[in-house]
């Protein structure tokens, strides 16, 4: 079996999050140096505070400022850290239960060593040297011998110029690998083929083939080369670039459309140049369009041949 | 054993709009949901188990958002799960909790869906790039306008029935006040003056992206005879799904559809929908899905759909209302879509429906669909309670 293909796929968007009162008022206070948490209905206070409580799912605003110092409930070394961590050098994950607070909060413990961490020990906050109203603007943690100081001081949670939404960017590092079929029919098409597959049981031909007839549940394998022209059976034709998709480098008006190929039994999609956007037709005949190097045709255009009846194609209409 | 009827005895609907940048996911869904137990005179400690929906988590990029609303949506210590297919989720989510309460798992569950799409771009995360394919598709209205045309083709439809839709739904929108756009000037002539999208759509004939959560609360027989305000009454649910494509797939009117559809009239022992339906809120995201469901639902024999949206049947006061509230072309927190289509077939034979109610609605039908027109989600509702 020839190897199968493989390429990364990054998936990556910075989104938004809106803040709502309680972050809003967490994430403030922050970049103020000031930590709050939240008092529930029994009395217990939540740092990093949320906005309902998880006993009775009330509603809870009252805030309190607890300390910047606190101890070590739990923690686990990362010896190896990676982009986008709190500290680019070894450290250890520690929960900190802030003194005040009866929960703990997640982050890093800036010391040389697992040796170094222990549970119960003392630690307070880094201030990051720049705020702006983040997690981030805890720097990380470090050791700190100091009295556990339980004063909570009661806070109103407004700040100046409140910070009201973040900005999350977020990244996922996949390997895209298409599959014993699709590469076939990737590296047909590298060589200006299309190859498409007949499931077994009903004769149907996919193009793109998926190794499996969706319909009938069997594996495909008989390859058959179909096209290279074909009948456009519908189409549209893209009038706005689409913000923050590749395909946004297409110059607009195009038409996309899904092409029969002679021999498949259902429409791939592809688009039409070569003919005047608003001459596109149902029934047009065309044949693929290759770039030098390209893996797949650049687009289809037409053939010169007579319009397809439409009772040729209409099943898959 | 019969399963347990099931009744609608709350509603809850944020006021969509664009960009609700006051507030947390959390705080979103939890508007909701108070108002639903509001509606219901009950309160967090009545509720046995919370059923949640969205669509996919690239639209807001919080991986598994039910975890961190246990606490919003009351259900610590209770059951809570989520469903997810696609843009019909809010539909399939509501059947899951209604049939939690058919089969006597709970009695009284919240049910709720939310998308709150200004937190991402729909259209990124429906256009991811693929390795080794060209990138040629551009959102939801890029993948749907060629089955659009192929429904012009097929039914020879002139090419101005997807701008009444608009129009008609547009209006009704105005009725609603918690639907996401209220064009209050709004004509015929603007929207078939508005540009052309994805040719045959234009975009007065698409959804806006909207933040909003729609909750309802499912219960038994019990929980119906204490609801303050009347009930509404599931006759028939069902859902069907069929792959993306294949050969033979029809685009336009997809079996899965028409089998869906078929299911929940046995259900509900409607043997003629056009008649003993009295009002429908179907997943209308571009206006020509409206005759195009016309037909999969049985409303209209194939091709002839569009004539009864032509002939102003499908209007407020028409013979058989579509889309009442607005309909998604009106407001389109995409996870809740298909719950609000769901929720107002439900105030429309509650009589709580408002502005928008259709007078002495008996019995509604609520529809959702999504992926590639292959995930359908329906239930009717009635009045009454279901006699079998």
């Amino acid at each position: 079996m020839p190897e199968v293909l493989k390429a990364p796929l990054i998936v990556e968007f910075p989104f938004t999050r809106s803040l709502g009162p309680v972050q809003s008022a967490f994430l403030t206070g922050l970049r103020e140096r000031t930590v709050l948490g939240v008092k529930t209905g029994d009395g217990k206070v939540l740092v990093p505070p949320v906005e309902y409580d998880p006993v009775t799912a009330e509603e809870i605003r009252d805030l309190v400022e607890v300390g910047a110092t606190g101890t070590v409930t739990t923690w686990a070394w990362n010896h190896e850290p990676r982009p986008g961590q709190p500290l680019d050098t070894p450290f250890a994950w520690v929960l900190v239960t802030l003194d005040g607070a009866d929960t703990a909060l997640l982050h890093a413990l800036d010391v040389d060593g697992p040796e170094a961490v222990h549970t119960g020990m003392r630690v307070r906050i880094r201030w990051a040297a720049e705020r702006v109203g983040a997690i981030t603007d805890i720097a990380c943690f470090e050791p700190h011998e100091s009295a556990e100081e339980a004063q909570l001081k009661p806070y109103d949670g407004e700040f100046e110029d409140a910070v009201t939404g973040i900005v999350a960017p977020a990244r996922l590092d996949y390997t895209y690998a298409p599959g014993r079929a699709q590469t076939g029919y990737i590296n047909a098409l590298a060589e200006q083929r299309a190859v498409g597959e007949r499931c077994p049981s009903c004769r149907k031909v996919y193009v793109p083939p998926r190794g499996a007839c969706p319909t009938c549940g069997v594996a495909t394998d008989e390859q058959v080369e179909v096209g290279p022209a074909g009948t456009v059976t519908t189409y549209c034709i893209v009038n706005i670039k689409a913000k923050n998709t590749e395909n946004a480098a297409i110059e607009v008006p195009y038409v996309y459309a899904h092409i029969a190929l002679d021999g498949a039994d259902l429409a791939l999609h592809g688009r039409i140049a070569g003919i005047p956007y608003d001459q596109v037709r149902m029934g047009l005949r065309v044949e693929p369009v290759w770039r030098e190097g390209g893996r797949y045709p650049d687009h289809y255009r037409p053939t010169g041949e007579p319009d397809a009846d439409y009772e040729t194609y209409k099943e898959m209409v | 054993m019969a399963k347990e009827p099931v009744a609608v005895v709350g509603v809850g609907q944020t006021k969509h709009v664009a960009s609700r940048k006051d507030v947390s996911i959390a705080g979103l869904v939890r508007e909701a949901a108070q108002r639903a137990l509001g509606d219901a005179e009950l309160t967090w400690a009545d509720i046995d188990a919370v059923v949640i929906g969205k669509a996919p988590d690239f639209f807001e990029g919080v991986m598994m958002p039910e975890l961190y609303l246990a606490d919003a949506l009351g259900a610590v210590g209770k059951p809570m799960l989520r469903v997810h297919t696609a843009g019909s989720v809010g539909g399939s989510t509501a059947l899951v909790a209604a049939n939690l309460v058919a089969a006597r798992v709970h009695g009284t569950v919240l049910t709720l869906a939310f998308e709150k799409q200004s937190e991402s771009n729909a259209m990124w995360g429906l256009s991811l790039p693929v390795p080794f394919q060209q990138p040629l598709l551009a959102g939801a209205g890029g993948f749907f306008a060629p089955h659009v045309r192929a429904y012009m083709r097929r039914t020879g439809a002139p090419d101005t029935v997807g701008s009444v839709v608009a129009y008609k739904d547009r209006r009704n929108a105005l009725k609603n006040p918690y639907a996401h756009l209220h064009e209050q000037d709004i004509t015929l002539e603007k929207v078939q003056a508005s540009p052309m999208l994805w040719d045959p759509i234009r975009y007065s004939e698409t959804c806006p992206s909207s933040d909003g959560a729609c909750a309802m609360i499912l219960t038994d027989r019990a929980g119906a005879a204490r609801s303050p305000r009347p009930p509404a009454w599931m006759h028939g649910g069902a859902m069907r799904s069929e792959p993306t494509m294949f050969a033979g797939k029809d685009f336009v009117s997809p079996q899965a559809g028409k089998d869906c559809a078929a299911d929940v009239y046995r259900q509900a022992g409607i043997t003629d929908p056009r008649r003993e339906i009295d009002a429908v809120e179907m997943y209308v995201p571009f206006s020509w899905y409206e005759p195009m469901w016309l037909e999969n639902l049985g409303f209209a024999a194939e091709g002839e759909g569009w004539k009864l949206t032509e002939s102003g049947v499908t209007e407020l006061d028409g013979d058989l209302p579509v889309n009442m509230s607005g309909g998604v072309l009106s407001t389109n927190p995409i996870g809740a879509s298909g719950m609000i289509r769901f929720a107002e077939a439900a105030l429309q034979v509650r009589g709580q429906a408002g502005e928008h109610q259709v007078d002495g609605a008996r019995k509604a039908l609520g529809h959702a669909y999504g992926g590639g027109a292959q995930f359908f989600a329906m239930w009717l509702v009635g009045a009454e309670p279901p006699s079998s």
